[in-house]
């Protein structure tokens, strides 16, 4: 076994640190290290991106990417997307428009939509299924996910968060 | 689904990074996206001793005109290539490649670099870069080495890279005026590798003959594929619909897919004549605007 490291991440705000040894895939270390459950493996093989996070202000599948990689660099959870108590609108909208069935995929949709608000605010329908190209979800058919995002494009453009 | 273990290393600058791969040997291996090796390595397809974490390494992130080039520094990320100005200006077949690389999260790791270093034909950018008549610089113990594009895949997973090298930069000849490009990808699902695609980039004067003309082929073969008799039969012609049939037909020639679960090897050939025509057809298109 590798020796292994501390890894210093600001994960959600909060600072934190925990060792992993460099083969300890990130999504491992934010779901058992740091105890983030809400970001999950799903597919393990890069493609289904349930494990979807934002690292230092981007969208990255965090089974594709070591531990020791984000040391020192900030992560954002689904369980970053509330504030103050109250849903991020992203939320919201999964929640009126029905964008859920079993759930699994949906921290990753969440992360990914979060992650193309934050670079277009107002997208369009291609442009939203363009923008979660990389989820897959088995339940839903992805038409309410598009509603859910749609929702929160609107709420937040009206200055909700 | 968990790796092997390795010992993790993570350079500051380019000679400390090859230092470290001239002290490993062999079983060291280069992280820069990582989004080709970590899921060789998930699979325990490849089983490097020693990862060297080159992402930190200051400088080697541009994309930028200069003496006649467009130069991409290769820990440039996919994403960084997708949003730039200057790309969707001056470079449509570069553009159209990166949009349909994998998905947004990998394209967000992903390097030009990787893309090319990793030596995968089904990667996109290989067949670009063809099309491109793209050099990639090498920086090793010797120091730089300018490699042209057709000299760099040599087959399967090999690159004309030495083992101490790392791939640092991406040279694309600044195209002249009436230049064109187009790549075409068919893919089973979006973020699927290339069931066939065609990369075509071509230069016309101002009667409408083609001057220059690159077509290189994705994922037909154990190595990216320039199809030189299709470049052939168009360059110093005025192409016209039979003349771009034709062309197609000896692409299609040229390749040599393998049979797999993207389709018998009948079907991708059939597949590389009809991206081709697409591919040169929309290529002509944007050269005449």
């Amino acid at each position: 076994m590798a020796k292994k490291e501390l890894i210093h991440v600001k994960i959600n705000g909060k600072d934190r640190e925990a060792p992993a040894e460099p083969r300890l895939l990130l999504v491992h270390f934010i779901r058992e290290q740091l105890g983030f459950t809400g970001t999950h493996v799903g597919c393990d093989t890069s493609n289904c991106g349930a494990c979807t996070v934002i690292l230092n202000g981007r969208s990255v599948k965090s089974c594709t990417v070591f531990a020791v990689q984000a040391d020192g660099g900030e992560i954002m959870t689904v369980e970053g997307l509330p504030s103050n108590g109250a849903l991020h609108p992203l939320q919201e909208g999964f929640k009126e428009e029905h964008g859920l069935q079993c759930g699994f995929c949906t921290p990753g949709m969440l992360m990914s939509s979060y992650a193309l608000l934050q670079k277009n605010p107002t997208p369009s329908e291609e442009e939203i299924r363009w923008g979660i190209s990389g989820n897959l979800c088995r339940c839903t058919g992805y038409q309410n996910i598009v509603k859910a995002v749609q929702y929160a494009s609107k709420k937040m453009a009206q200055g909700g968060k | 689904m968990i790796p092997p273990a390795f010992e993790y290393l993570r350079p500051k600058t380019v000679p400390e990074a090859v230092a470290m791969l001239q002290q490993h040997g062999d079983d060291a291996k280069i992280l820069s996206g990582g989004q080709s090796l970590i899921p060789m390595m998930k699979l325990r397809l490849a089983r490097p001793s020693h990862l060297i974490d080159i992402t930190r390494v200051n400088g080697l992130s541009y994309i930028k005109e200069e003496g006649g080039f467009l130069k991409i520094g290769g820990l440039t990320r996919e994403a960084d290539l997708e949003a730039s100005d200057l790309i969707r200006r001056k470079y449509p077949l570069l553009l159209d490649t990166a949009r349909v690389i994998a998905d947004p999260q990998v394209r967000n790791m992903a390097t030009v670099g990787g893309n090319l270093a990793h030596g995968d034909p089904a990667n996109d950018h290989p067949a670009t870069m063809m099309a491109l008549r793209a050099q990639v610089v090498a920086t090793g113990a010797k120091g730089e080495r300018v490699i042209p594009i057709d000299d760099f895949f040599v087959t399967l997973f090999t690159t004309a890279l030495q083992h101490d090298e790392i791939l640092t930069e991406i040279r694309v000849p600044v195209p002249p005026p009436k230049s064109g490009g187009a790549y075409f990808k068919l893919e089973r699902k979006v973020g699927d590798f290339a069931t066939a695609a065609t990369a075509v980039q071509l230069t016309l004067d101002d009667k409408g003959t083609v001057q220059q003309i690159g077509i290189g082929l994705t994922n037909a073969g154990p190595t990216p594929i320039r199809a030189k008799a299709a470049e052939d039969a168009l360059r110093g012609k005025k192409p016209d619909a039979a003349l771009i049939n034709q062309a197609s037909q000896l692409a299609m020639d040229s390749a040599d897919p393998s049979a797999d679960l993207r389709g018998p090897a009948e079907y991708k050939k059939g597949l590389i004549k009809e991206l081709t025509k697409r591919a040169l057809t929309r290529a002509l298109e944007r050269a005449s605007k």
